[in-house]
This record gives C-alpha cells, structure tokens and sequence, in this order.
C-alpha cells in the first residue's frame, strides 16, 4: 500500500507568520484522514500543498512515492480537490458542471457524461442534473462538487472542510456518501467538527498554529489525553491541583480536569457541593482537542495551598 | 512509433476537451441556460456606434464600426480578467482544475477563446456593416482582421496578466476600471484622431487602441495618414501584443507561491 510522507513542510506567506510549521508526519494513503483545526491553524495551507496548488516555502512531501513538489504533473492525474469554499457555477446546471470538470481532465465529452451520470447515483444527486444551480440546496450543491471530484476516477481525494456550513442532516448524509467512498479512495479531509473526525477518520492529525499537535488513530489521541474522564469547569474560579490526573487551562480560558474514572466522581460530588458548574464526561475527541491545544498555566494562577 | 502516433492523437483529443471546457463554461452553456446575455451582447458595442453615427449624420458611420470592432477585441481582454478572477476567487473553480491533469495553456487558451465565442453575435452583425459600409478592398478587409487579432492577443494578455494579481472581486473591478478607461475612453477609436484639439491628442497615443484605430481608419478612406504614420501603427501595435504575451506567458503561474 502507499503512503502520504509529508517531510518538514514549512510555509511562510510574504509578510506573516508561519502558516505551516516543520510539518512532518507519514500514514497509509487510505482510507480517511482527517486534520482537525481551528480557523486559521493551516489545514487548507497544507491541503493546497498537497494538492500542487501552493508551493510550500521548504521541506518535501510525496504521496504514493510520486514528489508533490518535483512532480506535481504526474500526482495530479491521481487527485482531485474539492477546495473551501468551492462553489458551483452559478449558471451552469451539475450535469453541466461535472461533465466540464471531467473535460478539463481531459475526458471525451461521451465518456464524460457517462461518468458524470454514474457520480451522480453514488451521491444521490441524479434528481438534480438538469436543475440550475441556484435552485438546489447548500447540501446538494456541496455534493455536486464531490461528485466532479469522483466521477474524475482520481484516487485520492482532498476535501476541505467538505461539511462546513451544512445542516445536520445533509451533514449526516454526506458522512454516509464518504465511508462509502472510502473503500476505493483515500480520502484527505479538513475539519473543524471534532465529531466529524470521530465519526469518520481512520488516522486523525490536530493542526494549531502552524505546527502538528497530535497525530493518530482515536485511540492513541486518547493515549496521549492519558486520563479515560473530562471534567469541565464553567465557573470563574481559582483552581486547585487534581490529586490524581492533570488540570488544563483551554484555548477558551476554561479549566479541564482530565482525570481517572474514581477520581472524577469524587471531585465531581465536590464540585457540586461547593455550587460550581461542571460538566464531566468521557473523553472524546472534543476533550482530546482541548486537552491537547493547550495553554500553559502560570504558578500564580493555581490556589497554591489546596488540592481537590 | 505506432504506440507514439497513438498516444499523439489521444492528447491531442483530451487537449481538445480541455479547450472546449473553458469555451462551454465561460460562453456556451451561459448562453443556453440564459438567451437573455445572448440580447446583451449583441448590443454591447452598438452604443457608442449608433451615437457617433446620429451624430454625424452618417459620415462617421464606417469609421465607427471599424471602431466598434477593435472596441470588441479589446473588451475580450477586460472580460477574460473579469472572468478568470471570477472563476479564480468567487468560485475556487481554478483550485480544482489546477489539482488535476489539466494543461495550464489549454485552460487558458479555451477561456480566451470563450470570449470571441461570447461576443461572436455581435461580431457578425459588425461583420455584415463592415462589408456594406466600409469600402475597402479584400487585402483592406484582411488587414483589419490582422489588426483585430493583434489587439486581441494584446488585450486577453494584459487581461491574464491582471487576473493573476487579483484576489477578490473589488479588485478586479477596479482593474477593469482603470483598464477600460485608458483603452477605451481615452483613444479615438470611433471618430478621428484630428478631432481632438492637439495638447490632448497626445495622450490618446498612450492607448495601443490609438493606433489600431489609425490603421482602420486609413482603410476607410475617410482620413489620411502618411505611409510613415502607418508603418509606425504597425511596429507599435505588434510590439505592444508581442511584449504583453511574453510578459503574460513569463509571469503565469499554474501552482501559486
Ligand atoms: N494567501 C494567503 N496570504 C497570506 N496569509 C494567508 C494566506 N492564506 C492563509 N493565510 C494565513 O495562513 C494561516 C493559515 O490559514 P489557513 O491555512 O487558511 O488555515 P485553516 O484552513 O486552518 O483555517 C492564517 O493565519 C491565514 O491568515
Ligand atoms: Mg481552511
């Protein structure tokens, strides 16, 4: 099986800050990968990299031993993006604008609307072919854009933020569209909903800042959270030291507790006694996020006599 | 060599459909799913046309459509900047393509050639008023074609150009602002140079368009110019699309940096 080897990726925009970081990471190229991030952590930098629409300031990467860099016309037969943002062509109906992306590709025009038909059923967006786009929903416009990237047979698939903006249900819809899919793709998604990457990812990678937090299966992510419980502390309040487990100031300014399953219950039963607003829960990958975007506790800050 | 001669051919087929990607998207399908932009543009170039003609009670009418016509091949390259842009920044369309197996030239090659398509309702009107109106003899006809396409290379360069620095849709009016108000406004395309009193004539010679003009004025008959301005027009006008295209082609960039 190949592989996507990312190798010291650094990306640095005239005039900013780094956008990308030293990024190095390798896994399987199937599947799906998801990177996690918030707005402006660097996912759809690193996915126009990849994608050869951006070049990156140093460092290499290669996807199925084919250098994204040095050969970025022979990856480009074996991908196809859906970027952020994307939208349909406003005049043009999906039948038409799937089989103009397929053109492009370099299809025949026949073969073209054959494939464009056959994308069409797997997204299940055959009702909709001849509509104009305007008069088509959020949710079916995003699938049109999926669909050009299927119907084109491209292997490896980079959908950025592919869900972003969508109801739950079209959501839901689209999350069954993609496991299925990732049978015979590999699939390289961007997503800011945590449950999404849960939900759908194979290998998750959590991007802030520029730089890789976190790269893994579910499981090893909450290997490296340590603590099996997440407590959430909403009230403003100084904060003591866990006996056992690890105390977290987030992103947010909010503190969490990660911690053993006993422990979270006795320090839950005081919480409640002294009238603080919790929420505890197992650690899922929302928790993880937090827990590993994290920012640094100043001594000053801890009530330095008091545990809980 | 057999295999070869077949590979050769499959390109050049899938280098077909490229090109015809960019033609169906920018002008065709636009045309079908809306015959209304059919009715706009045909009358795009006809305002300043039936203007100038009322006005002067006909004379200026060959001169003016010899003008419409270079004004036609000149708003090619505004629209392909606009378009590009649009289908660059509003659309994220150009993101897809460049992620997958499409030649670069072929892209752009069909989106400049969209434009001739989108405005070809009106050019066979021009066409049909040129052959009534205009006078001239058949190498007079081809030498205003020749200047057509050359202002045409000119302009769809400069536009490529432009749409490469634009990042959103206010910037790339505000080109197409300035643009079309030094090609088109400022230079006498639909009337003669010499009705311009002399201190502001020269500013007209900064627009390309000027010497167009001159050329296919000439070829009315109805204003003379010495055989040295003539042959300047020519070297100018050239020099100018020649030097654009080079420019456009050296500062293209397929993978952004
Ligand atoms: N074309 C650009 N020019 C300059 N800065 C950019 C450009 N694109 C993105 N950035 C900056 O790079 C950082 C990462 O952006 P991006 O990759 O879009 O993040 P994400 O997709 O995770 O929201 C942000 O700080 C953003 O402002
Ligand atoms: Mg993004």
């Amino acid at each position: 099986m190949g592989m996507l080897v990312v190798d010291n990726i650094t990306k640095k925009y005239e005039g900013e800050k780094y956008a990308l970081h030293q990024i190095s990471f390798s896994i399987p190229s199937e599947g799906i990968f998801a990177l996690i991030g918030r707005n402006g952590a660097g996912k759809t930098t690193l996915v126009r990299i990849l994608a050869t629409q951006l070049e990156a300031t140093s460092g290499r990467a290669s996807i199925d031993g084919i250098d994204v860099t040095s050969d970025p016309e022979k990856l480009r037969s074996e991908i196809a993006c859906v970027p952020q943002e994307a939208r349909t062509v406003g005049w043009l109906t999906p039948r038409q604008f799937i089989v103009s992306y397929l053109l492009w590709r370099g299809f025949r025009y026949a073969e073209a609307k054959r494939r464009a038909d056959e994308a069409a059923r797997t997204l299940g967006i055959h009702r909709y072919m001849d509509s104009t786009s305007r008069k088509l929903s959020g949710g079916t416009r995003r699938k049109v854009l999926v669909a050009a990237a299927v119907a084109s047979g491209a292997r490896i698939l980079f959908l950025d933020e592919p869900t972003t903006g969508l109801d739950p249900i079209s959501r839901g819809d689209l999350w069954r569209t993609l496991m299925y899919l990732k049978k015979k793709h590999f699939i390289f998604l961007t997503t800011h909903y945590l449950e999404e990457a849960e939900k759908l990812a194979d290998k998750i990678g959590i991007l802030e800042n520029g730089k890789l937090m976190a790269l893994g299966t579910l499981q090893d992510l909450r290997d490296k959270a340590k603590f099996p419980y997440s407590i959430k502390i909403l009230s403003k309040m100084t904060v003591k030291k866990p006996k056992d487990g690890v105390l977290v100031k987030g992103i947010d300014g909010n503190y969490q507790i990660a911690t053993t399953e006993k422990e979270a219950y006795r320090i839950s039963t005081r919480l409640i006694m002294d009238g603080v607003r919790f929420s505890m829960n197992p650690m899922n990958l929302d928790d993880i996020f937090y827990y590993i975007v994290r920012k640094p506790i100043e001594e000053d800050e801890y009530d330095q006599e008091e545990k809980w | 060599m057999n295999m070869t001669k077949k590979r050769n051919g499959s390109e050049a087929k899938s280098m077909f459909s490229q090109m015809s990607a960019s033609i169906l998207v920018n002008a065709v399908y636009a045309m079908i799913n809306y015959p209304i932009v059919l009715i706009s543009t045909l009358l795009a170039p006809f305002s300043f046309l039936i203007v100038i003609t009322f006005v002067s009670h006909g004379t200026l009418a060959p001169i003016a459509i010899g003008g419409a016509l270079i004004m036609s091949m000149i708003s090619s390259g505004t629209s392909l900047q606009g378009d590009l842009s649009h289908l660059k920044n509003d659309f994220k369309l150009q993101d897809m393509v460049v992620s997958s197996p499409t030649s670069s030239r072929m892209y752009l090659i069909g989106m400049a050639l969209s434009e001739i398509v989108y405005s070809a309702p009106a050019l066979l009107v021009l066409a049909i008023l040129a052959g009534i109106y205009i006078s001239a003899s058949a190498i007079g006809y081809a030498e205003i074609i020749l200047v057509m396409a050359i202002m045409f290379i000119f302009s769809i360069s400069l536009g490529f150009l432009l749409s490469t620095f634009t990042t959103d849709v206010i910037q790339s009016w505000a080109f197409t602002g300035i643009v079309s108000t030094i090609l088109s406004a400022l230079p006498p395309v639909y009337y003669p140079i010499t009705y311009i009193p002399l201190p502001f004539r020269y500013f007209a010679y900064l627009s390309p368009a000027t010497y167009a003009a001159e050329i296919v004025q000439s070829i009315t008959g109805l204003v003379q110019f010495s055989s040295q301005t003539l042959a300047i027009d020519w070297v100018v006008i050239i020099a100018v699309a020649v030097a654009m295209a080079i420019l456009a082609i050296k500062k293209s960039r397929w993978r952004e940096i």
